[in-house]
């Protein structure tokens, strides 16, 4: 009953915050200079021309009426439609979601993984040589932004040594239909191991560019609480009924030290989704990041207010994820 | 033959100023001995060497520890984890933290058995129930699927001491195990060591600066003093008579029940200098031997 109430203010939070954030949006794109209309008209367009346009845009409008207007669609689930691609902004959207959320998703476990790994290794080896070099590591992998990441990843790995394809999310030889837009998983699910190879020989530079400052954040906190874990009583108890140090650490201490690293990863998280547009345009990757800058050049307001809020609705549900999972673990929360 | 023999342990910091100085007791199998000295004497020190637990700051430089007939030092460190888990158990000073927040309290009983003796779930199970109705605990089958922070640091304790029974070791190293409980608790728990103790024949390490608790319930003691032992005698004639003058003065220090608006009585300065002028003595033939 308790997690029920709790996720129902938590759902209507997220209302609010939706709002929040389509009003922001609305209104700071229209007041920017620059306009979807400059961009469409050939030099030399009458004021005539201008007019007729703005009218058929509904930009004629002032903020308030327009975003009545668009708010309205909203709620019947009709986001507009792009004026650079001329297509419902829904359709464009939730097309290249897939894209992202694979790229996303693809890039949070090499992250875990490799981070986790670092922080187990390093608490295992503690105070040993090991343990600096990985502190070397973590600090040189955070202190390098994930877009320059990738750029040292197609200079190793696209160009010097050619072992990944350095743009795309396919290789278009390969003729392929899918009838979804998960290429990853759908490619795997109908066993098509080929295909699948050449999607994740595709996504993984830009997914382990934007995956290294992640991991070094993982491992430099959950080592940091694995090692103040390592240190209580309940640990202490453990090893004297005989436990290897490795079944120490991941048995007992790591279920408690992970707790402060989960929330984290959940607001990194959402900076990493955020660091896909800058990614996904570094290997032209075909994601719903890319398209946000498109979307920005061309100043494709309909377009622009359908990212974000997107994006703002997949930030909300990984932290509403993230809260959850942190009372599953968490016993003393659960009846709290 | 004992079953636990401590042969000139000597433990530094950092490979450097002494812990413990050439520290040597014995415990037979069954027998109940306390260490008894004030904080920073090195006594919770000799149970962390034993159960190779010492900070890792601190490291034997020096003596024996035989175990069963086996010196652990010579053991690789699996091995001696292993004979450890198998032999000795931990009663731990503060029941609040030495439970694992996130586990059930079942399975912290049951995992020595599963995991290092390789009992059955089922088996572990009953002897688990078992114990804990043998450390009075009521309801025990709801006790073993509660969380640690819905149960009182009494309660905690009784299921610490039934944890460290479970796998009926010979040795039991029990450091400060009432000190973080009040005071009623304090006396229940102390009774249930003693309870626990002669039910199972087990022999017992306990680590106390209580000398009321060492009357109550330990045969011999070994009064420890800057880490080094400075009186081993059992526990009659020591309140009889104790050999040491730092023992006395120890002694003399303790307040009583019967007279709780006395003063208490200090360990006179000129003990305590004829005690550190004892130890330096001993250092400076320590140095003289290496």
């Amino acid at each position: 009953m308790q997690i029920l109430r709790r996720m129902i203010a938590r759902l209507a939070a997220t209302a609010v915050t939706l709002v929040g954030v389509a009003v922001i949006v609305f209104v700071v794109i229209r007041v920017v200079p620059g306009n979807p209309i400059a961009m469409m008209l050939p030099p030399g367009a009458t004021d005539a021309d201008i007019q007729r346009l703005q009218e058929l845009y509904g930009l004629d409008k002032s903020i308030p009426e327009q975003f009545l207007i668009w708010a309205g669609g909203v709620l019947q689930g009709d986001f507009g439609t792009s004026i650079s691609l001329r297509q419902p902004v829904s359709e464009l959207v939730l097309g290249r979601l897939p894209a992202t959320l694979e790229l996303s998703v693809m890039a949070l476990a090499i992250a875990v993984v490799l981070g986790g790994g670092m922080a187990l290794t390093a608490t295992l080896y503690r105070g040993t040589r090991v343990e600096g070099a990985i502190d070397v590591t973590g600090g040189m992998a955070l202190s390098v932004p994930d877009f320059l990441w990738g750029l040292v990843l197609i200079l190793l790995f696209g160009v010097l040594w050619p072992l990944f394809h350095i743009s795309g999310r396919i290789s278009p030889s390969l003729g392929f239909e899918f009838q979804s837009n998960f290429y990853l998983w759908e490619s795997f699910v109908r066993l098509r191991f080929d295909v699948w190879t050449d999607i994740v020989a595709h996504m993984f530079m830009p997914a382990l560019a934007l995956a290294i400052p992640l991991a070094a954040i993982i491992s430099q906190l959950l080592k940091q609480s694995l090692k103040e874990t390592m240190h209580l009583d309940y640990v202490t108890l453990a090893r004297t009924k005989g436990y290897s140090e490795t079944s120490i650490i991941t048995r007992e201490a790591l279920p408690n030290a992970i707790l402060p690293t989960l929330t984290l990863v959940g607001v990194q998280f959402t900076f990493l989704i955020g660091g896909t547009v800058i990614v996904e345009r570094l290997f032209s990757y075909e994601g719903l990041g890319n398209m946000a800058i498109d979307a920005v050049i061309n100043r494709d307001l309909p377009l622009i207010q359908g990212i974000v809020i997107l994006f703002a609705l997949i930030f909300t549900v990984v932290n509403l994820v993230v809260d959850m999972t942190y009372a599953a673990l968490n016993p003393r929360l659960r009846h709290a | 033959m004992s079953f636990l023999s401590i042969q000139d342990l000597t433990v530094r910091l950092r490979g450097k100023a002494p812990i413990l100085r050439r520290v040597s007791i014995d415990v037979a199998a069954g027998e109940v001995r306390a260490l008894v000295g004030e904080s920073g004497a090195g006594k919770s020190m000799i149970g962390k060497s034993v159960l190779g637990t010492l900070p890792q700051a601190l490291g034997i430089t020096g003596g024996r520890i035989i175990l069963d007939g086996e010196d652990l030092e010579q053991l690789s460190p699996r091995a001696r984890r292993q004979r450890i888990g198998a032999k000795v158990a931990l009663i731990p000073q503060d029941p609040l933290t030495a439970l694992n927040p996130s586990r059930r309290v079942g399975p912290q009983i049951t995992n020595r058995l599963v995991d290092i003796l390789g009992w059955s779930r089922k088996a572990a199970e009953a002897r688990a129930l078992e114990l804990l109705a043998e450390v009075h605990i009521p309801d025990p089958a709801r006790v073993m699927r509660a969380y640690p922070h819905e149960l009182s640091g009494g309660m905690r304790q009784r299921i610490l001491i039934a944890s460290a029974f479970a796998a009926e070791p010979k040795l039991i190293i029990a450091d400060e195990p009432t000190t973080a409980l009040d005071v009623t608790v304090q006396k229940q728990i102390l009774r249930l060591i003693a309870e626990m103790q002669q039910r199972h024949g087990t022999a017992l390490l306990f680590v106390t600066h209580d000398l009321g608790v060492v009357s109550k319930v330990c045969q011999t003691m070994s009064v420890l003093y800057s880490g080094m032992v400075v009186e081993d005698t059992n526990v009659r004639e020591f309140f009889a008579s104790p050999g040491h003058p730092y023992s006395a003065a120890l002694l003399a220090a303790t307040p009583k029940y019967t007279d709780p608006d006395g003063s208490l009585t200090p360990v006179p300065e000129t003990v305590i200098r004829a005690v550190e002028e004892e130890v330096a003595a001993f250092d400076r033939e320590m140095e003289g031997a290496a």
